[in-house]
């Protein structure tokens, strides 16, 4: 797995930030509905993320989701850990189950 | 068959449903008309018990693997076990809005 040079740069990555975002744009202008909506919730609840557009870098579109073994983007990693996709933020954070694992991993937003 | 038709056949061959919502949402995005292109489903099942919400989405995305790395761009999906549909019917999240960018793949 590590031999994909591209899954290497994904996991020092991952592994250098706490919370990052595979996504299409940028934080600041999405190019998708589903990206632009977790960020709308990562803004939300003022956690400080690193947002990488794949569309930048088609090796890494591709080399992100066999990394991943999941077939979409955008995708969330929080502590090298991957939570998943738009639907499953949304549906976390609704449950409050995003906030909770923020903090278990003591990541600090606007609330505390 | 249409993708819509083909993605309710796969799923409810595959799976122990009690209910399935496949809606196509393509007229919401950038793409021709009669597009099957974005999709919502609400897929309950038993085959979710026990499972956490990424291995979920992942059965139903392995289902779909041939739609999703062909015409299907986007899946939105909410996927519960009978006994969590009882207790909440009302799960129907609005999808996000396209926002134009590329219009051919996921």
């Amino acid at each position: 797995m590590t031999e994909n040079p591209v899954h290497k740069r994904i996991q020092q990555e991952i592994d250098d930030n706490p919370v990052i975002l595979y996504m299409k744009g940028t934080p600041v202008f999405p190019q998708c509905g589903f990206s632009a909506a977790c960020v709308q919730v990562l803004n939300h609840l003022g956690i400080k993320f690193r947002g990488v557009d794949v569309l930048q870098d088609p090796s890494l579109r591709d080399g992100i989701k066999t990394f991943s073994d999941w077939p979409t983007i955008p995708q969330l990693y929080v502590k090298g850990e991957f939570v998943g996709g738009c639907d499953i933020l949304r549906e976390m954070f609704d449950t409050g189950e995003l906030q909770t694992l923020f903090q278990g991993h003591g990541i600090k937003g606007n609330e505390e | 068959m249409n993708i819509q038709e083909t993605i309710i056949t796969k799923l409810t061959n595959s799976l122990a449903l009690s209910h399935i919502e496949v809606i196509n949402e393509s007229f919401m995005h950038n793409v021709p008309p009669d597009s099957e292109t974005h999709f919502k489903l609400v897929v309950v099942a038993k085959d979710f018990d026990q499972k956490n919400r990424l291995q979920r989405q992942k059965l139903v995305y392995q289902i779909l693997s041939t739609e999703l790395s062909g015409a299907v761009h986007a899946l939105t999906m909410h996927t519960l076990t009978p006994h969590e549909w009882e207790k909440d019917k009302s799960i129907s999240t609005t999808s996000p809005e396209c926002l134009g960018g590329s219009a051919t793949d996921n």
